[in-house]
């Protein structure tokens, strides 16, 4: 089913008056926003197309704080999502417009010799650097975790790629030079709880991983200034780990010599031990679990939402993005045929190790009926995607290999 | 259905009220005040219906709790009691 944009809008907006009346919402209005069908149905019944000020229609999971998914026709299959159509993650309400007149990024921390504070025109006039990256939530396809689990039910938009363009972290950090004992380095940005006693959103990162070249301090995406919904006037930039770490309105940076014990670390995005191919964050670690880290390896085909149709007895082309933490993509498969064969997709432009990889597939001739289509992809490392969900509480890393049913009319 | 057809047309009218956040309407029931009294000052109430109707009993208390122990949220002992009962009788699992 094709539907115009101007159509979508009205059937989410019908969705959204569906769910606010008692009324359970027609099949048809779910089926506008291509939601999973692996979501809960009360997601379903409450996700619906709205924009945010600067934004496109996105899917919104969630009002306050906001939380509005990509539709995967609009992550970009070039490889870049545009900065209007890019996924916005909150998790607390007092979200602040800042201004880029007054912002300022205080430098320090015991782990630090000095302080510092910068403001845009400083960190714009240090040497600037670029990175095109793929910003992923931890929890992006918690909603299609069998059993479900509780937070925000992302389908498969809580991600994008953009070219990123800012100060590297570790020239802001020499402003103020390291001491040998630190060991984090403290992130935290203007947006803050309602009520005083909730913790704010704070998270640390290892000093190593924010000397590395590639994490920034970004003021720029894509060309332009970072929407007030990603982070304006500047974000942590930490290519190859979840969007936990990408704080936005960035105010503090803290060199600490402890590691840091706020409840966005040590009770929060935690995954456990063992499961997962992934760094261990060893100073927050604990005997059962440590810190989400980098992605795991994963890929989506972008071109047709599951029950897409396509003519009978000739090829479909498909699409799609393809992604790690940072080894690169070596290749993606695709089967048309249930998974019994698998052959190579064409990988289209490298934007970097740490980009999405655009790939695209022509299947066979497809007769007419149902056809189970799936993608997998593996890294540079031979790390590939999983055929069972790892099950974790919090609900992150889900790349089990997507299939979707094609259906040729 | 005559009321079914009038809020349709409603919203298809209704495109200008994008970006706007639209008022979560929960299922009338026992509690109801409570939780749009509390629960509604932090965030908007279409986490609920989001995380439902999948959450058991134990698990719907236990988000109660994480609300007013970790999160901090000012909420009375009596007022969690009501919330608690609400979600398990109307979004549980």
């Amino acid at each position: 089913m094709t539907m115009t944009r101007r159509g979508m809008l009205k059937a989410a907006g019908a969705g959204a008056a569906f769910a606010g009346s008692g009324f359970a919402i027609p099949k048809a209005l779910a089926d506008a926003l291509k939601l999973p069908a692996a979501l809960s149905e009360g997601t379903r019944a409450e996700a619906v197309l709205d924009a945010l000020p600067g934004k496109k229609p996105l899917i919104k999971l969630s009002y306050r704080p906001p939380n509005y998914e990509t539709p995967i026709e609009l992550l970009g299959g070039n490889g870049i999502t545009s900065n209007d159509a890019f996924f916005v993650r909150y998790h607390l309400s007092d979200i602040p417009e800042v201004d880029a007149k007054t912002w300022k990024l205080k430098v320090g921390g015991d782990g630090a010799n000095g302080t510092a504070e910068l403001n845009l025109a400083d960190l714009k006039r240090m040497p600037a650097a670029e990175v095109t990256a793929v910003c992923q939530c931890s929890g992006n396809r918690r909603g299609l975790f069998a059993p479900h689990v509780a937070g925000v039910e992302w389908g498969y938009g809580a991600m994008g790629c953009a070219r990123w363009r800012g100060a590297r972290l570790k020239d802001v950090l020499a402003k103020v030079g390291l001491k040998k004992e630190a060991i984090e380095i403290v992130l935290d940005g203007a947006d803050g709880p309602i009520v005083q006693k909730t913790p704010d959103f704070v998270k640390s990162i290892p000093v190593a991983k924010a000397l590395d070249e590639n994490a920034l301090v970004a003021y720029e995406m894509n060309g332009a200034p970072l929407p007030h919904f990603n982070g304006f006037p500047a974000r942590i930039i930490l290519p190859g780990w979840t969007g936990t770490y990408w704080v936005k309105h960035v105010t503090s940076i803290n060199a600490v010599t402890k590691p840091f014990d706020g409840f966005w670390m040590k009770s929060a995005y935690r995954i456990p031990l063992n499961k997962f191919p992934t760094e261990v964050f060893a100073s927050q670690s604990s005997d059962v679990n440590t810190p989400i880290t980098g992605m795991v390896v994963n890929s989506l085909i972008t071109s047709h939402p599951d029950g897409a149709t396509v003519k009978a007895g000739s090829a479909a082309t498909l699409s799609g993005l393809a992604w790690d933490a940072g080894d690169g993509i070596a290749k993606v498969e695709l089967s048309s045929d249930g998974g019994a064969s698998w052959k190579p997709a064409t990988l289209g432009p490298d934007l970097g190790r740490f980009a999405f990889r655009p790939f695209s597939f022509t299947t066979p001739p497809l007769a007419a009926g149902p056809h189970k289509v799936s993608v997998r992809a593996e890294n540079k490392k031979g790390q590939k995607q999983v055929t069972e969900l790892i099950l974790n509480p919090a609900g992150y890393h889900h790349n089990v290999v997507q299939t979707l049913i094609l259906v040729a009319a | 259905m005559r009321t079914l057809l009038a809020v349709l047309a409603a919203a298809l009218l209704a495109t200008a009220a994008l970006a706007e956040e639209q008022e979560i309407k929960l299922k009338a029931g026992p509690g109801l005040d409570k939780v749009e009294g509390n629960c509604n000052s932090c965030h908007s109430l279409d986490y609920i219906q989001m995380n439902s109707p999948f959450l058991n009993a134990a698990q719907w208390e236990a988000a109660v709790k994480k609300m007013i122990g970790p999160f901090g949220a000012p909420i009375s002992e009596d007022d969690a009691k009501a919330i608690t009962e609400y979600l398990k009788a109307n979004y549980g699992s």
